[in-house]
């Protein structure tokens, strides 16, 4: 199968100064779940948002399964931003119908089943939940869908540690081999150990594509203890 | 619950030390089938390719073999079962005698203390 995601020469700015993605070359396969690990301002989040046509970039493209980012790619990327756009006067349960009828590829069925694993309330409205409970829910609207890529922007950043374990077996329910899954945190001793490759960036450039095995054989040290040592301040 | 995992070694090899020390202490018996790439990932929490990586491992040095419509399943050679925990018995025992070296215990007082100890334990 032709590869998830290319990148050639992908350049985002913002001002003339300086690219907040500078000049990105990358091909992404199916069947992995990526890390894109970088301290803050590296340019994960623009990154992010041009692959789901949030941003247009300055140079370069992007080609999620062969196409530019559009209606098409929107309808097999399955994107949890990093702030919520959800109207928050909406119940969960209208949310849920709300997906249903926007996504074909969204399973009511597995949505329902995961927020009684969680015990959230369908039948609260969003604003009552808490900070940790409304991303539990937006987490599971986005895995809720059979996407080809997802991308999700610090999924488990705000959640207890419980929730955390039960969201990366989550994640790891979810994988297939024709879909890819790329998650951006700083919680990397969390998610180490179900991620196949991590990606680092730095002020907008790629400084590592490796999986976490060639890390700790190469390195002898964990991604986590790698990421210190590149980034240290 | 996961898998203990350490994190300086690579995962792969850890996932493999682990099914290993399983099949010598009887958790999965000889003739068994080991549950699915998927389950086995679940329970260890970790990378499905990671652990696919992992049974490939072990199937290449003859512990599991494939069936085609069934999936994987331990060796029923009693002998190479044998061999592998002997195997693994000594890395215990070198890993043992390292950490005795750097004590500082000659041969002779590491073989003594060990004689006295098992007759503690008998």
């Amino acid at each position: 199968m032709n590869p998830i995601l290319e990148c050639y020469g992908l350049t985002k700015s913002y001002n003339k100064m300086y690219n907040a993605l500078d000049n990105l070359n990358l091909t992404l396969d199916r069947g992995q779940i990526i890390g894109l690990l970088g301290p803050n301002g590296s340019g994960k989040t623009t990154f992010i948002k041009l692959i789901n046509d949030v941003l247009v970039p300055t140079q370069g493209e992007i080609r999620i399964n062969g196409m530019a980012p559009g209606v098409d790619t929107k309808k097999i990327v399955s994107y949890l931003p990093e702030r919520t756009y959800l109207d928050e006067s909406m119940k969960v349960k209208e949310i849920i119908t709300y997906f249903s009828d926007f996504y074909e590829n969204f399973s009511t069925e597995r949505a329902y089943r995961m927020l009684e694993d969680l015990q959230i309330d369908i039948n609260s409205r969003l604003k009552v939940l808490s900070k940790g409970t409304k991303e539990k829910v937006q987490l599971i609207l986005v895995m809720s869908r059979d996407a080809d890529l997802y991308v999700l922007d610090e999924p488990i950043g705000g959640v207890d540690p419980a929730a955390r374990d039960y969201i990366l077996s989550t994640i790891l329910n979810n994988y297939n081999e024709d879909a890819a899954i790329l998650i951006s945190t700083h919680l990397i001793q969390d998610i180490e150990n179900i991620l196949d490759r991590v990606l680092f960036i730095k002020q907008g450039q790629l400084v590592l594509n490796a999986t976490v095995d060639e890390i700790r054989t190469e390195q002898g040290k964990s991604v986590d203890a790698l990421f210190r040592e590149v980034f240290r301040c | 619950m996961p898998w203990d995992l350490d994190n300086n070694r690579p995962i792969y090899i850890q996932l493999m030390e682990r099914i290993r020390l399983d099949i010598v202490s009887g958790v999965y018996r000889p003739g068994d089938r080991l549950p699915s790439v998927r389950e086995l990932a679940l329970q260890a929490a970790v990378n499905p390719n990671t652990m696919q990586k992992a049974l490939s491992e072990l199937e290449r040095s003859g512990i599991v073999y494939s069936k085609r419509t069934s999936g994987r399943m331990i060796t029923e050679d009693e002998a190479m079962l044998r061999q592998l925990k002997t195997e693994l018995a000594q890395e215990h025992i070198r890993s043992f005698l390292e950490k005795m070296d750097k004590l500082g215990f000659s041969k002779e007082e590491i073989l003594a203390l060990t004689q006295e100890q098992l007759k503690e334990v008998e």
